[in-house]
């Protein structure tokens, strides 16, 4: 277990109903893809926010990664959907 | 052949596309092309009121500047500026700002395409609707063909 940040973008942040929070990592988490199923299972908010994960793209301390990045070391996760800036 | 650090902002302010691109070019007499594209909020055919811009503060400064030194690397530019706006715009209003300088057309053109083209797609923006009647609508779907225009660049 130990302190990880979790931010949330656009739609994502409407459904969890929060832009931010801190927890602790359960043990057995360990990469984004294993965070967003455990996120998902929840509640129906972070359910409904992660029911397409292959839609959802995340950043490990403000950096672009793929799902299969580990979570060793980060200190923020945050999740968003596709950029749509310009 | 680097002299030089990209200007990058993001703020909530507008912006002046003509001064930001006289500051790249003050005082100096080496510069040949200089391209400055800036990326408008349509009304969609008079339906939208508003377009809200939400951005991942320090990723999104973060991220641009990755961009920007992409782009120096591949070419040969004399300055770079790019400046992204969040919270509310109207239509008609600026909403991002890219200026090149190089010393010939080709760099200064295609870069600022490769800097746009990545901005769309790899900088932590995200557009919602507000309609005319009242109405806050949904967000912005990303698009294929702006994930297409960014992968020609690889």
């Amino acid at each position: 277990m130990r302190p990880v940040k979790l931010r949330y973008f656009a739609w994502v942040r409407e459904r969890v109903g929060n832009d931010e929070e801190e927890i602790e990592l359960p043990d057995g988490v360990a990469d984004v893809a294993g965070l967003m199923t455990w996120l998902a299972g929840r509640d129906e908010g972070y359910a409904a926010a992660f029911a397409e994960p292959d839609v959802i793209r995340a950043a490990l301390d403000q950096t672009h990664v793929d799902h299969d990045a580990p979570l060793a070391g980060a200190r923020e996760v945050a999740f968003f959907p596709p950029m749509t800036g310009g | 052949m680097k002299p030089w650090n990209p200007n990058i902002r993001v703020q909530a302010e507008p912006f002046d596309a003509a001064h930001e691109s006289q500051r790249l070019t003050a005082g100096r007499n080496d510069v040949g092309a200089l391209v400055t594209f800036t990326g408008l909020c349509r009304d969609e055919g008079g339906r939208l009121a508003a377009l809200e811009l939400e951005h991942y503060p320090g990723m999104a400064e973060a991220e641009i500047a990755r961009i920007a030194a992409q782009a120096a690397e591949r070419w040969p530019l004399m300055g770079l500026t790019a400046i992204h706006r969040t919270g509310k715009i109207a239509p008609g209003e600026p909403i991002v700002l890219v200026v090149t300088a190089s010393a010939h057309r080709k760099a200064a053109f295609e870069a600022a395409e490769f800097l746009m083209d990545f901005l769309k797609t790899k900088a932590p923006f995200w557009k919602k609707e507000h309609h005319k009647d009242g109405a806050s609508g949904d967000w912005v779907d990303a698009r294929d063909a702006d994930d297409d225009a960014a992968d020609r660049w690889s």
